[in-house]
């Protein structure tokens, strides 16, 4: 068991690398750079350009630039200036003085880690989540127990919508039913302290995941109830209920349980629609916002941090497969 | 000595797309105490529907007991309540089941399994329900009975689950104890292993029970009296020796023919029945045997026939008497 976590957290190493390489490329290939492009304020003059490109190594080749980024590289003064292998994810091109870590994860005076960008990220997916589990679940194990019925068509409907539906177009309904009409929540809001504020963005962002949940569950707890350990457990004399619960419920939950943890990752970091749309101050308008502005290290540290965090969903995955399943072994 | 279950005119049927699939078309029985009856037939027949539907273990829907009582212990099984049902299975009537790869949850433990029915049906503590499992489970002849109750099902070998599997059925010492095909998945080696358990079983704690198979060889060490069952109904009821020799229906007589003999002497050639089994779509107002029977006069294919006694205690459903040929 640790040696397989260990092996597939070296993993991580060569997927790094990798997905370094294609947002470094792509990344340039797009046209202009972080100085040159910003339309809404004063253009930067050629000379000034020049000594930033100088300052930040900019003017060096792409290749050089590559490397520079991963292991390091010297300073004008000969000092080396160690790169992404010392967890330096280097300085924001845009916002002065700030190194990505600090944009990312720092939070403001005062407050926990939970009130940095990365933190509010966490905390919308969390709550986008626990909507979808505590919403999902239950629905996907009624449709099932009640196939056919009104119960199970009613939850196909909305799972239906929530699968078909891009979450943004889901946005835009329940902005102008619940805020525009209804006046129950406001979209502009003041701090985002408020609970009520969270309401509607964690909805959405989790709407999807919540119809994948209930439909998963739905389809496993259908063939978990044909299967002859139920029949074995009826014969027992058991009550239905506890049927259901000891018997169906654990073994149907496996295949939703291990898609959660991928879930979970797609969540923090695909909120970028939601987090722009609602104006959030999280990791994923950061992104949006990093990208027009052609911010290159702040691009390739959050891709990075994306990258690492589906790596170690998947990997949660196996491991929660083995807690729940004693037939599977690691290594 | 006393009946304890007693099965009149049962019938179940499916309701299907296809169809009302007439599964069981009023099958009668009776067992008594410490008994053991076999019911054999082909694979479609009815057999397990027949045992399911005593107790109310069929799907339903689409499945539907239409008609028939069960009485065990002065109570119609068929219409318990489903809190009545619940205490009697398990604890009274419980059940093996035919493939102890797939009958065991994999996800729980073995001694939590086993322990289950017990838990359910008396008031014990969890400790003493394990202490107990583990008994049945040296009992059933599992090694180190003890250290396995935290193993779990695929830590066992086909053979040795299905031994798990009576331990289980038998940890609250039925009345009766209905096996459903329970040797079909294991080769014959460790088929002869199980029949031997519980044989010895049945003479160490004296319950009753139905065995249900399509292997005459195997019934005719074990049981005491024999069903046979074609289409949905019992087509030949008798004590196994009268049976064996004196085979009257020409169903089971097809069937003895198809199985090597070591009891008779000289080569003779192994038979096999024509046909299909019927497609059971359609309300059976005739001999469902009918299309696959040398013997079948007009008769046959007009009415269905009732049960003739042939015999002592020998029953039969068959217009033809087939020792002469002639229509009854």
């Amino acid at each position: 068991m640790g040696r397989f976590v260990v092996r597939r957290l070296l993993w991580l190493i060569p997927v790094i690398l990798v997905v370094s390489g294609i947002t470094f490329i792509l990344m340039h290939s797009a046209p202009g750079g972080p100085w040159d492009r910003d339309l809404s304020a004063r253009q930067v003059d050629p000379n000034t350009q020049r000594l930033l490109n100088e300052y930040y190594g900019l003017d060096k080749p792409l290749w050089r630039q590559f490397v520079a980024y991963i292991i390091g590289d010297y300073n004008k003064d000969g000092s080396f200036k160690c790169g992404l292998v010392c967890g330096n994810l280097g300085p924001s091109y845009r916002q002065r003085g700030l190194t990505i870590q600090q944009i990312l994860f720092m939070p403001p005076e005062g407050k926990n880690f939970f009130y940095s960008r990365f933190g509010y990220s966490i905390r919308l997916g969390v709550y986008a989540m626990l909507f979808a589990v505590i919403l999902g679940v239950p629905a996907g194990i009624i449709s099932a127990l009640k196939q056919n019925t009104w119960a199970d068509y009613i939850s196909l409907f909305i799972v239906t919508i929530g699968i078909s539906v891009p979450n943004f177009v889901i946005a835009i309904f329940l902005i102008i039913i619940f805020a525009s009409w209804l006046h129950v929540v406001s979209i502009v809001p003041r701090s985002w302290d408020q609970v009520d504020v969270w309401i509607l963005p964690a909805i959405i962002l989790g709407f999807g995941t919540m119809a994948r949940t209930a439909r998963l569950t739905r389809a496993s707890m259908l063939e978990v109830m044909r299967m002859d350990y139920v029949r074995t457990a009826r014969a027992k004399g058991m009550a239905e209920r506890l049927v259901i619960f000891r018997h169906m419920l654990k073994n149907s939950l496996i295949p939703v349980v291990t898609m959660l943890g991928p879930s979970l990752a797609a969540l923090v970091t695909g909120s970028f629609i939601i987090e722009t749309m609602f104006g959030f101050p999280g990791m994923g308008r950061a992104y949006v916002t990093a990208i027009g502005q052609r911010d290159y290290s702040m691009i390739m540290g959050t891709t990075l941090i994306y990258a690492v965090l589906v790596a170690l969903a998947n990997l949660s995955v196996d491991l929660t497969y083995v807690l729940l399943d004693p037939r599977i072994r690691l290594d | 000595m006393a009946e304890i279950l007693n099965v009149q005119g049962l019938e179940t049927q499916f309701r299907t797309r296809e169809g009302t699939v007439h599964a069981v078309n009023g099958v009668s029985f009776s067992l008594k105490e410490g008994e053991t009856l076999g019911i054999v037939g082909e694979s479609g027949c009815g057999k397990s529907v027949t045992v399911m539907s005593m107790l109310r273990l069929i799907p339903s829907p689409p499945g539907k007991v239409v008609a028939g009582s069960a009485m065990y212990q002065g109570k119609d099984l068929l219409k318990a309540t489903d809190e009545e049902i619940r205490h009697i299975r398990g604890s009274q009537i419980s059940m093996v089941f035919q493939d102890p790869m797939t009958s065991f949850n994999p996800v729980l433990t073995i001694g939590r399994q086993v322990a289950e029915p017990l838990e359910i049906h008396s008031a014990v503590s969890r400790q003493q329900a394990y202490d107990r499992a583990a008994e049945m489970l040296a009992m059933v002849g599992i090694p180190n009975a003890k250290d396995r109750l935290n193993d779990y099902p695929h830590q066992f070998s086909g053979g040795m689950r299905q031994r798990v599997m009576i331990a289980m059925s038998l940890i609250c010492t039925p009345q009766i104890l209905i096996a459903d095909e329970p040797t079909t998945a294991l080769d014959v080696t460790i088929q002869a292993q199980i029949v031997d358990l519980v044989k010895r079983l049945r003479d160490e704690l004296g319950m009753a029970i139905i065995w249900i198979t399509h292997d005459l060889g195997i019934i005719a060490g074990l049981a005491d009296r024999v069903a046979v069952m074609y289409g949905g109904f019992i087509i030949e009821h008798a004590p196994v020796k009268e049976l064996y020799t004196n085979p009257t229906h020409p169903y089971t007589m097809g069937l003895l023919g198809s199985l090597p003999r070591l009891d008779v002497s000289g080569r003779k050639r192994l038979t096999s029945i024509e046909g299909i089994p019927p497609v059971l779509l359609e309300a059976p107002h005739f001999c469902p045997f009918a299309p696959r029977c040398k013997y079948a006069v007009d008769r046959c294919w007009n009415e269905n026939p009732g049960d003739f006694n042939v015999g002592p205690d020998h029953t039969a459903a068959c217009w033809v008497d087939t020792k002469t040929g002639r229509e009854r």
